[in-house]
């Protein structure tokens, strides 16, 4: 899906930046919210757009539900759901520019797919045939960081190379509340505040990192804590596929003009658990996970183009068959994905010759050779 | 040809890398105006601009990780870590990071990094300003790590480095930065492969492998046992990952006795691995054990102490003697 990119006037910057409060411009129960001024940053989005948002959503969700599905029977290793984060990351991923690039973590699986990722790839490092799944320059987003918070200083470092080049581009870093805590985070502000990068932090506050709450890792809000770095923050409702598009472009505004970082808090939740090892009962309510459950992204935006008449059964029944085939692609890319060979082991270590991996190549390829004289 | 100090020639080196690739970018503390605490970078800054000699904040992590995204961005980061001591709150970056981004990203992506860590004691400093943690990063693999002893070679190993597609991580021997060597600014870069190691001085009693700032100590007991009628070769291993092993085992074949000497605690240190795999490839022509000196299993230790905790001249000798006893 393409969304009109649309200019973002400097001079209007400040003046969003200085809202105050939570952006929403979709409320709970998918009316339109009247009065924010993030309004005119989706003006370009109409009826198409908010269909094709909602496509993207969709897919993103099955994609989502069909890994879940293949951990449960063992095709995968692991799964990190995104469920309830549909929003966050195809509103933020849609923001975008072709020639920003993104840095995510590991649960970032609909930014990946709005990134044109092979979602077949997606899978290699949960199946375990790699450790990662694409190539990053490709498609302009690097590849996961399960070291949460470290690629925030990856994308900070390329940000630096973007102002070094005179260029007009931004990178834009995934992180969640409880990277939030971690010294590359601090210091990823540090160095983009002082370098004045383009660069934008992109938090998805989902309430949980695995079994802690967010109070856990700070009293103050997420969007607040670049004020003491000089980086301006904007809390944005992260189950708002709008106001999160309208907000990232403000952010991404500001690093191509050279102002510098942002800071955006999408405020949001994690509906399943951290990952498919996870038991979420253990440590917290049913009656949240239930005030959650009215805040689902996706039925927020299906509230809304019911209410304005934008989609019928027959949409819905397409965007059901997009979902479902993505979701055979899916499964039956999986299931035929290969193991890699032993000898993938020692590739790609290094990119020049290296005595000591090659003697250890030779010697372990000797050895498995010894089992085929055998037999 | 020209006589420097191993801390010019570096600059030198650094130098002609800047001039040669306009990608090639320093960053780290106090590198600019100031040259860094060890001058390395003296007048880069004036020359190149602050745009390629970047003055960083104050935290390690950020001056690695970012050098990671600028690598990405189709840089050469050249980092300065002050200190080798202050390497560790970069060491996740490093180890987590740098090392294994290639090898994650099945080679789509090269990190060309060079890490300058000066290392060593000898040098009456505080806490922290003189260790040798050039094990932990020669353990991780997808790090180079390398160390000249002299200015020739730093003037080339840096360059090279920085020419490598893979990150390198280079210790320089803080004490040996006022040493005075030749330099041949006109030699070809790939003429000597970055991990060759080199017979420092030839002998034919005992094989002692050093290297970095134990090279001179070496070679000085060398001198001594030479004068004591003993015969020493002193091996200067120049790269620990990769080890030029077909080096110290050629030597080997000759002397029939090894002894690797290092600053770093000897316990899980280079030498150990050293010892094992000439143990496994030199058995037959080995005449003693091999035999390791290196720092105690204690911390670095109050500068008062450390020319106890050091490995020197007499030290080295005293463990060539147990070699050569019957």
């Amino acid at each position: 899906m393409a969304i009109a990119q649309v200019r973002v006037p400097g001079e209007r910057i400040a003046e969003w930046m200085g809202f105050d409060g939570l952006v929403q411009l979709i409320s709970v129960d998918g009316q339109r919210t009247v009065g924010c001024p993030y309004w005119e940053l989706v003006a370009d989005v109409g009826a198409d757009q908010l269909r094709d948002l909602y496509t993207d959503m969709a897919v993103v969700r099955r994609i989502d539900a069909e890994a879940m599905a293949l951990q449960r029977q063992g095709e995968l290793g692991l799964w990190a759901p995104l469920l309830g984060q549909e929003a966050a990351q195809v509103g933020s991923a849609r923001a975008l520019r072709s020639d920003d690039f993104a840095f995510p973590s590991y649960r970032e699986h609909g930014v990946v797919y709005c990134r044109g990722v092979d979602p077949v790839s997606m899978l290699r490092m949960w199946r375990g045939t790699a450790l990662s799944g694409w190539d990053p320059a490709e498609h302009g987003i690097a590849t996961p960081a399960i070291i949460v918070g470290a690629q925030t200083l990856h994308a900070t470092g390329y940000a630096l190379g973007v102002a070094l080049d005179g260029a007009s581009s931004a990178a834009l870093a995934y992180f969640g509340d409880g990277a939030s805590s971690e010294g590359d985070v601090a210091e990823a502000f540090g160095f983009a505040a002082s370098f004045v990068v383009p660069v934008v932090f992109f938090c998805q506050n989902n309430q949980w990192a695995i079994s802690e709450p967010v109070r856990l890792q700070s009293h103050a809000s997420i969007a607040q804590r670049g004020q003491g770095y000089g980086i301006p923050g904007i809390q944005v409702d992260g189950n708002d596929v709008l106001a999160v598009l309208a907000a990232t472009r403000v952010a991404l505004a500001r690093a191509y003009a050279g102002l510098g970082p942002t800071l955006v808090e999408a405020v949001t939740y994690r509906m399943g658990p951290h990952t498919t090892s996870d038991d979420p009962t253990r440590y917290r309510s049913t009656i949240e996970e239930e005030e959650w459950r009215v805040k689902d992204p996706l039925a927020r935006l299906h509230a809304l183009l019911q209410r304005e008449g934008l989609i019928d059964e027959h949409f819905e029944a397409q965007v059901a068959a997009t979902a479902d085939e993505v979701a055979a692609t899916l499964r039956q890319g999986c299931l035929s994905m290969p193991d890699p060979e032993p000898s993938a082991l020692f590739e790609h270590v290094y990119a020049e010759p290296h005595p000591l991996l090659d003697e250890e190549r030779q010697r372990y390829e000797a050895y498995l050779a010894g089992f085929d004289e055998e037999a | 040809m020209a006589t420097m100090t191993l801390g010019k020639a570096l600059n030198a080196g650094l130098r002609q890398a800047m001039e040669q690739d306009p990608k090639v970018v320093l960053m780290g503390e106090d590198i600019g105006k100031l040259g860094g605490v060890f001058r390395v970078t003296e007048g880069l800054q004036q020359q190149f601009g602050d745009r390629r000699v970047i003055d960083t904040p104050l935290a390690e992590s950020g001056v690695i990780g970012t050098a990671v995204g600028l690598a990405m961005r189709g840089y050469r980061p050249v980092c300065e870590i002050q200190f080798d001591g202050f390497v560790y709150p970069a060491f996740d970056q490093i180890v987590s990071q740098v090392a294994k981004f290639r090898f994650r990203n099945e080679g789509r992506v090269s990190l060309p990094m060079t890490i300058r860590v000066p290392y060593g004691g000898g040098i009456g400093a505080v806490e922290h300003h003189s260790e040798s943690p050039e094990a932990y990063f020669a353990h991780t693999a997808g790090l180079r790590v390398v160390t000249p002893s002299n200015a020739a070679d730093g003037h080339r190993m840096i360059r090279q480095a920085i020419a490598s597609d893979d990150p390198v991580v280079f210790f320089e021997p803080k004490r040996r930065y006022w040493e005075k060597g030749d330099v041949d600014d006109e030699a070809p870069l790939g003429r000597v492969p970055l991990h060759q190691a080199r017979v420092a001085r030839e002998g034919s009693d005992v094989t002692v492998a050093a290297y970095g700032p134990m090279v001179a100590t070496s070679l000085e007991a060398a001198r001594i046992g030479a004068e004591e009628g003993t015969s020493v070769e002193v091996l200067d291993l120049r790269s620990l990952s990769p080890i030029d092993f077909d080096t110290i085992e050629a030597s080997v074949h000759k002397t029939g006795r090894l002894v690797v000497v290092h600053e770093a605690p000897v316990f899980g240190g280079l030498g150990a691995e050293i010892a094992a795999r000439i143990s496994e490839r030199c058995f037959y022509h080995l005449e003693s054990p091999v035999r390791r000196v290196g720092g105690f299993a204690t911390p670095y230790p109050a500068s008062r102490l450390e020319r106890h905790f050091l490995p020197d001249a007499d030290r080295i000798l005293h463990e060539v003697d147990r070699c050569l006893e019957p």
